[in-house]
């Protein structure tokens, strides 16, 4: 085990194209880093900016969205909604002082496996050399509940 | 030293504090008023395009939201120096005069006047405006709730909320009156006019007719000579809204009279390292610690000021009660802190005839109510009178109008000196050895802040940052020997070492 | 024996109290039926009086106002012990509101806009400090947090009202319920509810029309020429946070033709509003290729500050670095 900086990345990927093209690459033995966690969504329009903050917010260092090409969606247009949020996306994370370089948006058709093993590689490595984003945890104070169930046992 | 403290001041907008020194024989050594709150509005709306300044700045103060609206709005224009049309103008000066009388009136009702209406002594669960309703009646009590009312409909309809309005942007205001909602406000402004003078009467009564109160009013235990502020127009009358400042001395002399813009060659403001309010003083006169009188830079800015800076009211009603209150107390400038009280009313009147001369303007229905800036973005300051004092914002914004300085001097801000001279004094006053200290005495020092009708939110809008610990090491005499910080990390001043 | 009220701001403008007072003659039936033990805005009672009082003798403390000094969390801590039901009240204690806006920058900058302005004369270059000997004793000042927190940050929360400020009508439906609750003829929603607002979107109470969108430029309010009284401002190109902000308000703002800035907060079911507008926003505008997407959003000058005006210390990443980054 090395002391390097493991990023760790979630990778949205659609259904249609560019899951397929994943798993095309998994079959075709094409190595891809462990750092990249994949989770699929029927559409990269289905793609909401809270995805994107949660992620970031709870530990990972890079955003990976994956979708089809721009008049390929499989329902029709929906991808370019991917694209708006995420230059809306880069836009306010600049303003945070995230480094937009952390989410990233990339098209892939089923049959570009390689492709998107290699752009996936390449991002691991962008991530790697821009450092842990390491958010600082958010404050959870008790559930209200506990506090009242508390009090009622403390009462006589 | 013996420390009395008063956490927090209540019946005012904002946080404070006040700690009371006794030496061994029990007179009071020094009292010091600490505002203890910061938001940091200098610092976050850098950044921020300069039209939402009047929707951001306005969250400074929840009691006078307009009176940041307006000045930032008035900002906003010089900005881009753009020129509202007649009927935007007075459109936001209509709203201005409807939140001024709502405004006044719940500081006299509910946050001062409990004091002279339950008495300063009375039991905390009464003295306040449950306990004024309570003792008055139904009827008049609903007369206040009934102004309050008005006061916040008419500011909703022509700004779109009671509180934190949202129509005044660079080059006028996005909505304008129909007739139907014009026969309203002006009803409701007749309506006001009434109110306040019965607000007068009912001063005459419980205040003026009740000997010991017109003592304090009168007499000198809350009385300060200090230099006085207000916005004039072009006759030197007051008006909240628009003009310049004028500034007269404790002898009643005018030293002169500022336009926005030129506001930084007559005000500075001072820090203190133990209070997150700074502590404005006249540029002419100077600094000269926290004392009174014509050779110190101490001023104020209240009703009362404003009454003092100007020659007169602009309207008649309140004119024939501006002459009655200065032949009632002797003369210009009226130098005793509970008649601020007193002029709050006088220009509660003003207010709501104010109300009613814009409402019933030919041009206040018109449909031309906002230009669009042509002009490239600067600088600009606006100013107007906020109940509590003058109000000034100066923004300074890149070409896309995006602000790149923001500067405010509030209200409240201005009177930090004032304040803090009148409850030292007060302090001083009524406690002498061996006076047993009770909750009620106490509160007849916080009555001479409650005067000012302080909004220290306003006051406090900006945010320091990281604070350092800082020891001061005095010898006997209270020379300071060494001061001793920790600094937090960064470029910070070298501590100041004096060998001893 | 009236049960006790109690109303506090910590780092707030006091808009919510006159909120309250602007419920008009319903304050009176709050106080037929409750003891209002603690509101500094409008009486008397002080610190030790709340120290004083038993924990949970309280039964209900509308808090408003963010989380910004030791100060404000110390009344946090100590209003949560005293209170049986603690709500947080308005936007600054539900989402942080404007003051949240403060954690886009550091403190540091923020000393330096504070004591370096135009107007401000400081050759010693003095600032405040939280503990400072002053020739008769020492004077405290609270510290500072470096990042604004909302109340349910700090302490468990109750309820929740959005809002700068909660609308009187609102807060006069929820003194109703209260008093309905002490009277036994109504029991509280489940704890972590919203009150006294709605469960759907500004755009559902504003009477403007809608139609099928595809916006190809925003504008700044002054820019506009004309504002159709009758059309979605969205529509018209201004950027308004109706589709991403929870309902409760009538909309008032669009009525007047300002666009909504956000202030009750977070639609239902939204985690953080300002994803929820960048995603509306995104379905409705037009551009297909990264050029004229950016054409279209260069309208939107300052992201951050639209998106997230009230409720950035509520979202996910509650704050920007300069906020807590420590320097290198």
């Amino acid at each position: 085990m090395s002391d390097r900086f493991e990023p760790v990345i979630i990778g949205f990927t659609c259904n249609w194209c560019s899951y397929r093209a994943a798993d095309a690459a998994g079959m075709g033995r094409m190595k891809y880093p462990p750092n990249i966690r994949l989770i699929r969504l029927m559409c990269s329009g289905r793609i909401d900016p809270t995805f994107v903050l949660k992620a970031l917010a709870e530990g990972a260092d890079g955003v990976l969205i994956s979708g089809c090409h721009p008049g390929d969606c499989h329902y029709l247009e929906q991808n370019y909604k991917a694209l708006r949020r995420h230059r809306l996306l880069q836009r306010t994370l600049a303003q945070l002082g995230i480094e937009p370089e952390r989410v990233r948006l990339t098209w892939a058709s089923a049959a570009e496996g390689a492709q998107l093993a290699e752009t996936m590689t390449a991002f691991v490595e962008e991530v790697r050399a821009l450092g842990p984003l390491a958010w600082p945890a958010r404050p959870r104070p008790a559930a209200v509940a506990e506090l009242h169930e508390a009090a009622a046992e403390a009462t006589p | 030293m013996q420390r009395i403290t008063i956490d927090p001041m209540t019946r005012l907008e904002g946080h404070g504090k006040i700690e009371i020194f006794l030496d061994e024989a029990g007179n009071v050594a020094n009292s010091y008023l600490q505002v203890p709150e910061l938001r940091g509005f200098e610092r976050f709306c850098v950044g921020r395009p300069v039209e939402e300044m009047p929707n951001l700045t306005s969250r400074i103060c929840g009691v006078c939201p307009e009176a940041h609206h307006m000045a930032a709005a008035k900002a906003a224009d010089a900005v881009y120096g753009v020129v509202p049309p007649p009927a935007g103008r007075k459109l936001r000066e209509l709203l201005y005069s409807a939140f001024f009388f709502a405004d006044h009136t719940t500081h006299f009702y509910i946050l001062g006047g409990p004091d002279f209406i339950m008495g300063p002594e009375a039991p905390v669960a009464e003295r306040n405006i449950l306990g004024v309703i309570r003792k008055v009646g139904a009827e008049v009590g609903g007369r206040v709730i009934q102004a309050r009312h008005f006061g916040h409909a008419t500011v909703e309809i022509l700004g779109g909320r009671k509180v934190h309005p949202c129509t005044s942007v660079p080059g006028g205001v996005t909505k304008g009156l129909t007739e139907e909602e014009r026969v309203e406000i002006e009803r409701m402004g007749r309506w006001a006019v009434e109110f306040a003078r019965g607000s007068l009467e009912l001063f005459s009564t419980a205040v003026l007719g009740n000997p010991e109160y017109r003592e304090a009013l009168m007499g000198d235990t809350y009385s300060h000579r200090t230099y006085y502020i207000g916005l004039v127009d072009a006759a030197h009358r007051v008006n909240f809204y628009d003009g310049r400042v004028s500034v007269v001395s404790p002898e009643g002399e005018r030293l002169g009279t500022y336009a926005p813009h030129e506001y930084t060659d007559w005000i500075a403001e001072r820090v203190e390292p133990w209070s997150y309010l700074k502590f404005p003083y006249l540029k002419k006169v100077g600094w000269k610690g926290f004392v009174d009188g014509p050779d110190s830079g101490v001023y104020m800015a209240t009703p009362l000021s404003r009454l003092n800076a100007a020659d007169g009211m602009a309207t008649p009603l309140a004119q024939a009660e501006y002459e009655r209150f200065y032949e009632a107390m002797g003369g210009k400038p009226v130098h005793q802190r509970l008649a601020i009280h007193w002029a709050r009313l006088i220009e509660l009147l003003y207010a709501a005839e104010r109300w009613v001369e814009l409402a019933t303007d030919p041009e206040i229905t018109s449909p031309d109510i906002r230009v669009v800036p042509s002009a490239r973005p600067t600088e600009g300051v606006g100013i107007v009178e906020a109940p509590r004092g003058t109000l000034t914002h100066h923004y300074r914004t890149d070409d896309r109008g995006l602000l790149t300085m923001v500067n405010l001097v509030v209200g409240t801000t201005n009177n930090g000196a004032a304040m803090s001279l009148s409850i030292n004094k007060a302090a001083r006053t009524l406690i002498q050895p061996r006076t047993p200290v009770d909750e009620g005495l106490l509160n007849r020092i916080e009555m001479a802040y409650r005067a000012y009708d302080p909004c220290l939110g306003c006051a406090t809008h900006a945010l320091p940052g990281r604070v350092a610990l800082q020891v001061s090491i005095r010898d006997a005499r209270g020379e300071v020997l060494q001061v001793l910080r920790s600094a937090p990390p960064g470029p910070s001043p070298a501590p100041a070492c004096r060998a001893p | 024996m009236k049960p006790k009220f109690a109303m506090y701001w910590a780092a707030s403008c006091g808009g919510c109290e006159i909120a309250v007072l602007n419920t008009d003659a319903k304050v009176l039936d709050l106080d037929a039926h409750f003891d209002v033990a603690f509101w500094p805005a409008a009486m008397d009672a002080k610190y030790r009086d709340v120290e004083a009082m038993a924990d949970g003798s309280l039964l209900v403390t509308l808090f408003n106002g963010g989380i910004r000094t030791e100060e404000n969390e110390h009344m946090a801590r100590l209003l949560r012990r005293k209170s049986q039901v603690l709500v947080a009240f308005g936007a600054c204690a539900t989402e942080g509101g404007i003051p949240g806006l403060a954690n886009l920058s550091s403190l540091e900058s923020a000393m330096d806009a504070a004591y370096a302005g135009p107007s401000t004369v400081n050759p010693g270059d003095t600032r405040p400090v939280t503990a400072w000997q002053a020739p008769e004793g020492e004077l405290r000042l609270p510290r500072l947090e470096p990042v604004l927190r909302t109340l349910d940050q700090v302490v468990p929360v109750d309820y929740y009202m959005p809002g700068c400020p909660p609308e009187a009508h609102q807060i006069a439906a929820v003194v109703d319920l209260l008093v309905q609750v002490v009277e036994g003829k109504a029991s509280l929603p489940p704890p972590g509810s919203v009150i006294g607002a709605g469960d759907s979107t500004v755009c559902d109470e504003c009477p403007r029309e809608r139609n099928v969108k595809n916006i190809t430029r925003l504008a700044r309010v002054q820019e506009m020429v004309a504002i159709d009284p009758r059309v979605c401002l969205l529509e018209q190109g201004l950027l308004c946070s109706g589709p991403a902000t929870r309902s409760g308000c009538r909309a008032r703002c669009p009525q007047v033709s300002a666009p909504c800035i956000g202030c009750y907060g977070a639609a239902p079911g939204a985690l953080d509003q300002g994803a929820r507008l960048m995603a509306a926003l995104a379905s409705v505008m037009a551009g297909k290729e990264p050029e004229a997407v950016d054409r279209v959003l260069d309208g939107i000058p300052d992201p951050a500050g639209t998106f997230y005006r009230f409720g950035l210390a509520h979202s996910l990443l509650r704050s920007g670095t300069a906020a807590w980054k420590a320097e290198a």
